[in-house]
């Protein structure tokens, strides 16, 4: 490899670096203001890329391509507003994050409009009019629109950067990143404000989106490809800061065109092909960086959102009405297999919801009550999952031992990336969770020799008795009702009255000699082997176990279960995960749209129970119980 | 009030969905998985396929004196969910057959699934070797060509540029790994002083392509073995047709000829290139003919490969079920041993050695057209003709696989 071949790598590295870029100052800016994890911001882009291939289509040379791309943006901007009007407005007051449910229902159903409105394939659009061609630098071929990429985004920064720091705009958007209420207090339009910075956080995904027109087609898998990526450069270059972005992005697009570059190396005693790194790169880029700098490159340590949010009710033990609920729903469950002789399948279904009851009442445990929003819980369901899998077929362990290993595999993962979490907080505490359970994909993904790579582990199948149908529903049902209560008992236990003090007010707790860090690490181990039961159950219930059980879907599953069923209730994530599982079961069943019919649904729930279905229905029962004037 | 009246539709939208429906005894249920919201750009093309050769067969009266009625599920595009409704399929649908998958991953968890629980599977799409020979099944069959097969079949194209030096780009996962392994364990042994300068193994979807395409470039290679696809492939060849990547360079590319994948290539379709695929236009045997007349005829639009596989696939289970008569998955395995099935391709057969159909691919150059992409000097090979012989599967296959 010459020098010259890496500093071609390297302004190759750049070209990528401005697609990046868009995408992720978009993200920034919105993040910053309005405390919105937009998980929808890749749709946008996509939707960028889509509309700037039909305009430059329809009409055609330098006016559609060019035209088109500034077009592109302003209709992208315009429908952020709308999402911002319609939709997000109504659910500022939820609890914290609640907004990325809606957000994920939005990514279903932009996907699907897509799907209907241009159909499955791919679209490469035209090159661009006046940059087809290539430009000879150090003896090689650089495309002149990736020439024109490289200029391009670092004068979007300097006019991002201007626009902030000199206009009144500008002002009034840092003033609301460091204190929104204050900026309220002040006499500020805050709806005019959120509206106005979210239209213009998605004008700069469809920018981005209509700029690769020229590089690449436009697909619908691009959603969630680039919405990871996007927020890795975020989270790297600090929430909310626009040049951190810019950097970010381009650390990040040079050390995959370095792997790309470097290729295979013999080192010797074995041969390692670094192309392979750029599956991970990135998330490693991003766990190195929150490590040592905890609020990324160029962040500042985020201001405290007052919460809009109702405040939230101490937890109480449960009441005899809900024992008793509880009780008659258990003696249904037991009864379950009797009463499924007829539709076996109510079983597998019934499975797979108690599978998902574990793991979402799992990440509700440091979620909720913990406060520490984990991006990347599915790491630890596959952990258990590969962990069972892999000590009973390479191990030749029994299959109730490797499900019993299954929580012990998961623990010692969740101790060794929770003590790096807790250090860090809020937001970067959840990128860096999602940071190792990509790592942890990764490595699964990679280790072919051990893991068995993309297929996974095949052929896991339970032992009798519980072969049938019937038998692992119970051994499920009694692994779900143990973890909920044990979750229970350590939340009702002074531990976790330390862990929700370590939440409301860090000071105050260490004031009175609670170690925080640790309270809370524990907790995150806690969780984590209780998540690795649900990984152990899944294997042996789907005979098989690939990386896609440890993806970024999976976690995002997770937080949409625990904010469906409610983050401030105990019950909510029992909730959460049965009305997912089935919903998602049966809508998958209705339509060839069914990603759309979901995420309508999904919608629909958002706006009826800002607070999650199990916390709407307890603060019903509360006003219901106030009115008739019993004690609440 | 409003939360209530939600918490009433919900409960009757779930009700609705778990009630069990009744099971209609004149008709025959097949089960068909496939990952179509994940992978729509073959799947759809490829539901189009099934639906017309159930079209054929129910207007002629079916398969014994009774309909074929396909019932088809998304599988979610992850295994975990494929084998969830792989099992309401069969206990709640009480289907016969199960059929379909793409993900390679997805193809071997439910063929799992199908020798765990005793049900005939037809994977459809699937390429991976692992289905048929290495975690083959007495329950499992397989319709496409697999990676070994499309990749022997570009071989004598490989072997005759006499390159030395060759680099390497494929998908980072199953279906790239094992084309590529597949590719030099053949390439070396017609030309041992074969030398590899680059493998690229990049992320699924998420190519780097600028940096990929330069990386290629600057190992000097004399040929390049290609395993993209999709929007991947698309975004490679932008930026080598830009940066002068495949100037006299021999390029041989698995599935670059689909239509799936051609297509969005237009005007930039790398001439040349030898590839396998579909030239829907131009194949001229009365059986195809036959196929694309009343494909065209029914959705005034052009097949693509996927059309031709899901068509076969239900073409595949209905000459089974004919030729069996019971419905019971042993019967069903028994029936597709040596089973012959009449495709747009041409006849072939399931072999009774490694479940693998022998349904083969066309081979041939990429040539642009009025501004489109498509194939040149083309011919079918036959999959039996790449296959290994029943002796050499026999060893790749577990024991009690047959």
């Amino acid at each position: 490899m010459t020098l010259s071949a890496f500093l071609f790598q390297a302004i190759n590295g750049l070209s990528t670096a401005s697609g990046l870029f868009f995408i992720a100052a978009g993200l920034s800016l919105i993040f910053g203001v309005t405390r919105i994890v937009n998980i929808a911001h890749g749709s946008l882009y996509m939707l960028g890329t889509y509309i700037a291939y039909s305009l430059a289509m329809k009409i055609g040379g330098a006016v559609g391509f060019w035209g088109g791309i500034v077009l592109t943006a302003l209709i992208v901007g315009a429908i952020g507003a709308l999402i911002e009007v319609v939709l997000l407005r109504r659910i500022y007051r939820a609890p914290e994050l609640f907004q990325l449910l809606a957000t994920f229902a939005l990514v279903l159903v932009i996907n699907d409009a897509t799907l209907w409105l241009w159909g499955p394939e791919d679209l490469l659009g035209p090159r661009a009019p006046g940059l087809a061609g290539a430009v000879e630098i150090f003896g090689r071929r650089l495309p002149s629109y990736d020439l024109f990429l490289i200029v391009i985004a670092p004068a979007a920064l300097i006019v991002l950067h201007f626009a902030l720091a000199k206009t009144r705009f500008g002002r009034l958007m840092r003033a609301a990143t460091q204190d929104r209420e204050m900026v309220g207090a002040l006499g500020v339009n805050q709806a005019v404000l959120f509206t106005s910075v979210f239209a213009l956080g998605a004008m700069l995904a469809g920018l981005g989106g209509a700029l690769q027109v020229a590089r690449e087609p436009a697909n619908l898998a691009t959603d969630l490809a680039v919405i990871g990526d996007a927020f890795v450069v975020v989270v790297v270059g600090g929430m909310g800061s626009i040049s951190g972005a810019y950097l970010a992005a381009i650390i990040i697009a040079e050390v995959k065109a370095l792997c790309i570059a470097i290729g295979v190396v013999d080192l010797g005693f074995m041969s390692v092909n670094f192309s392979k790194f750029t599956l991970v790169a990135e998330f490693i880029v991003m766990a190195i960086v929150l490590i040592a700098r905890p609020y990324g490159l160029l962040g500042k340590p985020q201001g405290n959102v007052r919460s809009v949010a109702e405040p939230e009710n101490p937890i109480r033990p449960a009441t005899p009405m809900l024992k008793m609920l509880g009780a008659v729903i258990l003696v249904l469950l037991l009864a379950l297999p009797l009463m499924a002789q007829t539709s076996p399948y109510l079983l597998v279904l019934g499975t797979d919801v108690l599978i998902a009851v574990i793991f979402a009442t799992s990440l509700h445990f440091i979620m909720g009550p913990g406060g520490m929003h984990s991006f990347g819980h599915a790491a630890y369901f596959g952990l258990g999952a590969y962990g069972a899998a892999l000590l009973m077929k390479l191990a030749g362990l029994p299959m109730l031992a490797a499900l019993l290993a299954a929580p012990l595999v998961a623990l010692i993962g969740a101790l060794l990336f929770g003590w790096f979490a807790v250090r860090l907080s809020g937001v970067y505490l959840a990128m860096l969770t999602l940071a190792f359970a990509q790592i942890v994909w990764a490595l699964v993904f990679q280790w072919e020799g051990f893991t068995g790579g993309s297929n996974g582990v095949i052929g896991v199948w339970p032992a009798a008795p519980f072969d049938k149908s019937g038998a692992y529903f119970l051994l499920a049902l009694a692994c779900a009702v143990a973890a909920i209560l044990l979750l229970r008992r350590f939340l009702f236990a002074p531990f976790g009255y330390a862990m929700r003090a370590g939440r409301d007010s860090p000071l105050r707790a260490e004031a009175i000699g609670i170690d925080v860090k640790r309270i809370h690490w524990l907790g995150f181990a806690i969780a984590g082997c209780v998540c690795g039961i649900a990984g152990g159950l899944f294997a042996f219930a789907k005979g098989s176990i690939s990386p896609e059980a440890i993806s970024v879907t999976r976690s995002i599953d997770g937080l949409v279960m625990v904010l469906l069923g409610g983050i401030q209730t105990l019950v909510g994530p029992v909730v959460g995960a049965s009305v997912y599982a089935v919903l998602q079961d049966t809508v998958m069943r209705q339509t060839e749209y069914w990603r759309a019919l979901l995420g309508v649904i999904i919608l629909v729930l958002v706006l009826a129970f800002p607070q999650g279905i199990a916390g709407a229905l307890s603060s019903l029962t509360r006003k219901l119980g106030r009115k008739s004037g019993g004690a609440a | 009030m409003r939360a209530q009246a939600y918490l009433y539709s919900l409960a009757f939208v779930l009700a609705a969905g778990l009630s069990v429906p009744a099971f209609a005894q004149d008709t025959i249920k097949i089960g068909e998985l496939n990952s179509y919201k994940a992978q729509p750009a073959f799947l759809d093309p490829y539901k189009k396929g099934m639906d017309l050769a159930l079209e054929e067969i129910n207007s002629k009266g079916g398969v014994n004196g009774k309909k074929l009625e396909l019932i088809i599920r998304d599988d979610g595009g992850n295994p975990g969910e494929a084998v969830r409704v792989a099992e309401e399929l069969v206990t709640r649908e009480g289907v016969v057959a199960l059929s379909g998958t793409f993900l390679s991953n997805i193809g071997l968890a439910v063929a799992n699934f199908a020798g765990q629980k005793k049900v005939f599977f037809l994977a459809s799409e699937p390429l991976t070797d692992k289905i048929t020979w290495a975690e083959g099944n007495k329950y499992t069959y397989r319709l496409r060509a697999t990676t070994y097969m499309q990749t022997a079949m570009l071989m004598p194209a490989a072997i005759a540029a006499h390159a030395k030096r060759w680099a390497l780009v494929y998908p980072n996962y199953e279906y790239g790994q094992s084309a590529v392994a597949t590719f030099k364990e053949m390439i070396k042994k017609a030309q041992p002083d074969v030398e590899f300068v680059t493998e690229q193994a990049t992320p699924l979807g998420k190519l780097d392509a600028g940096a990929v395409a330069q990386a290629i470039d600057d190992a000097k290679p004399d040929a390049i073995f290609n395993v993209l696809f999709g929007g991947d492939l698309a975004k490679f060849v932008r930026e080598g047709n830009t940066r002068g990547v495949f100037k006299n360079r021999t390029v041989v590319s698995l599935l670059s000829g689909e239509p799936e994948y051609l297509d969005p290539l237009g005007a930039e379709t790398p001439v040349g290139w030898t590839v396998t695929g579909y030239p829907w236009d131009k194949i001229k045997t009365p059986e195809h003919v036959a196929f694309l007349t009343a494909y065209q005829k029914k959705y005034s639009d052009y097949p693509r490969l996927g059309s031709i596989v899901g068509y076969t696939t239900i073409k595949s289970l209905a000459a089974g079920l004919a030729k069996t008569k019971a419905l019971d998955a042993d019967s069903m395995v028994e029936a597709f041993k040596g089973l012959y099935v009449q495709s747009p391709f041409g006849p072939f057969q399931y072999r009774a050695s490694d479940h693998q159909a022998t349904m083969g691919a066309y081979v041939g150059k990429l040539a642009l057209e009025k501004g489109k992409g498509t194939m040149d000097d083309f011919k079918y090979v036959d999959g039996a003709s790449v296959l290994p012989s029943d002796a050499e599967v026999a060893k790749l296959r577990p024991a009690g696989a047959n």
